[in-house]
């Protein structure tokens, strides 16, 4: 047998796998709808969300909320990235730096970032710059504690490395403290973007007037479960597709390590 | 050259002695091998030397000059290869060479590879190499500043039977080459006595150093001679029992008719309790 067959059966394999479940939930849920088991106005049929889901693209409602929140999830992402990563470089590098700000970050990391809204709104209105303030404190943490964490994981032994060669300060830290971070650091960036979907749509939930959020709530009050599920989904896949974008970054940065896979032996 | 140097651990439940007296003079250009059990302090005696241990009693003299820290003049390989994992092969070696111009570092990185006879694995990933490859690597970079002195911690003790015998004739090569002075720690006896102008033996707790045998056999050396088998023995037996190995050696000796071709040519020094002796052979053959 020649090996591209070989490998284009098990590639086809995989999609199956990874697409088997969500087929079937849908298929169920199509069903109970068509027994009666489910009404319209609780669970609507996915049926009627692809119709809702293609009029909601076709009137250009779905793509400007979306877009909105994208944005704000960028913005704030990236004030955390920025802070979060040089925040935790120098506390995983200064023992003195970690001692001055740590009982303030561990009172702070508990917090919700949804118990900051009220806050949030008093200092900053309802405007942008509140969500992104929410976003900012969601993904902040996480951030900072891969960040520090991995700088704290450098191996001793390649510090006596850098000893015995006698490596200058700014190379040792550049070349491997934070060359060695750097997995911990992309992790970091990844649970970060995760919370910070998460608290976009939070915020939207409470106090907006566009955005995903906003728009799964206006469509509570006016009754329309199939633009709340819709819009649901969407969060969902957007997510996921944040996810998959982060990761692939990962993957190109990422070049000197193979990836365990769950294979044994 | 190393006088009464002393090194004490503070362990939870008192202070433990790890070294203890330790005098030894590596000579200039020399193959030293530094054996002893696993715990004998052989590893803290090979740190103190490089540097990363600075607190210790006695004198340590590099040139004249007491050690207070690591520097260039001291090239070091651990039991691990300690390759960065994030680095390729070429930017693992470049590592170790402090600023300087781009192509002089290409240079030098590009011999020392060749030396250690990696050319055309520049660009991998130390997860692709081999561990004897891996190896080669870490000695290219400990290598590579020119070290006046190349200190080798068990540096082959993870490597296959095979690969370690491939590495000590690989590292004979670049000491025959380089002449750089060449300090070996390690537990295998043989590896000691295949590599070593001299073997330094090291007793334990406290560590301190029993003797020092001259291994006068021409290069390259073959293990399975008469001669290479008595020496080691000679220092097996001095470990075993901490005490007669080398006089039983010598009556064994005796019991040789002299004038046989293949008795050693060995002469072993004996420092401590007992007398300093030689044992002599026919020479050549």
């Amino acid at each position: 047998m020649f090996p591209t067959t070989d490998f284009r059966r098990r590639a086809a394999e995989k999609a199956i796998q990874y697409l088997v479940l969500p087929a079937m939930l849908l298929a169920v849920w199509q069903v109970l709808f068509h027994t009666g088991f489910l009404r319209p106005m609780t669970l609507p049929p996915p049926t009627r969300l692809a119709r809702t889901f293609l009029e909601l693209l076709e009137n250009g409602q779905l793509l400007r909320h979306v877009e909105i929140s994208v944005l704000r999830v960028l913005e704030g992402f990236a004030l955390a990235s920025l802070l979060g990563t040089v925040l935790g470089v120098g506390i995983g590098l200064s023992g003195k730096l970690d001692r001055l700000t740590d009982l303030v970050l561990q009172l702070m990391k508990p917090i919700p970032p949804i118990a900051w809204i009220p806050m949030a709104i008093l200092w900053f209105g309802i405007e942008e710059a509140s969500k992104i303030f929410i976003i900012f404190m969601g993904a902040f943490f996480p951030i900072l504690v891969n960040v520090t964490d991995g700088i704290r994981q450098t191996d001793r032994k390649f510090v006596e490395v850098a000893r015995i060669l006698s490596v200058p300060r700014g190379k040792f830290v550049r070349q491997v403290v934070i060359a060695g971070a750097f997995p911990s650091i992309m992790t970091g960036l990844r649970v970060g973007l995760g919370v910070a979907w998460i608290c976009v749509v939070a915020a939207e939930l409470i106090a907006a007037s566009q955005g995903v959020g906003y728009m799964i709530m206006d469509a509570r009050q006016l009754s329309q479960p199939d633009v709340v599920l819709v819009g649901m989904i969407t969060i969902g896949v957007i997510g996921k597709l944040m996810d998959c974008a982060i990761r692939q970054a990962e993957r190109r940065l990422v070049t000197w390590k193979a990836p365990y896979r769950g294979e044994s032996g | 050259m190393i006088r009464n140097l002393g090194k004490t651990f503070t362990a939870p439940g008192g202070e433990i002695i790890a070294l203890d007296g330790i005098g030894l003079t590596v000579r200039k250009g020399e193959f030293l091998s530094l054996v002893g059990s696993s715990g004998c302090g052989k590893s803290t005696l090979l740190r103190i030397i490089a540097g990363l241990e600075t607190e210790y009693e006695g004198t340590v003299l590099l040139g004249g000059n007491p050690i207070r820290g690591p520097g260039l003049d001291r090239g070091m390989v651990f039991q691990e290869h300690r390759l960065f994992p994030w680095l390729t092969v070429e930017e693992n070696v470049a590592f170790a060479i402090d600023g300087g111009g781009g192509e002089e570092k290409t240079r030098l990185v590009r011999e020392h590879l060749f030396r250690v006879r990696l050319t055309g694995f520049e660009k991998a990933f130390p997860y692709q190499l081999s561990g004897g490859m891996a190896h080669r690597v870490a000695i290219a970079r400990a290598l590579v500043n020119r070290p006046r002195i190349l200190l080798m911690d068990e540096p082959f003790g993870s490597l296959d039977a095979i690969t370690r015998i491939r590495m000590q004739q690989e590292i004979l090569r670049i000491w025959e080459a380089e002449r750089t002075t060449m300090v070996l720690v390690t537990h295998d006896i043989e590896e000691a006595v295949y590599l070593g102008d001299r073997v330094a033996v090291m007793s334990r707790r406290p560590g301190t150093i029993r003797d020092v045998v001259p291994v006068d056999l021409p290069r390259p050396r073959d293990r399975s001679s008469r001669a290479f088998a008595f020496i080691r023995k000679a220092i097996y037996d001095d470990f075993l029992d901490e005490g007669d190995g080398l006089e039983r050696q010598q009556d064994e000796l005796s019991r040789y008719p002299s004038g046989v071709e293949d008795i050693p040519v060995a002469a072993a020094t004996r420092h401590g309790f007992h007398a300093v002796f030689q044992l002599q052979a026919p020479m050549g053959g």
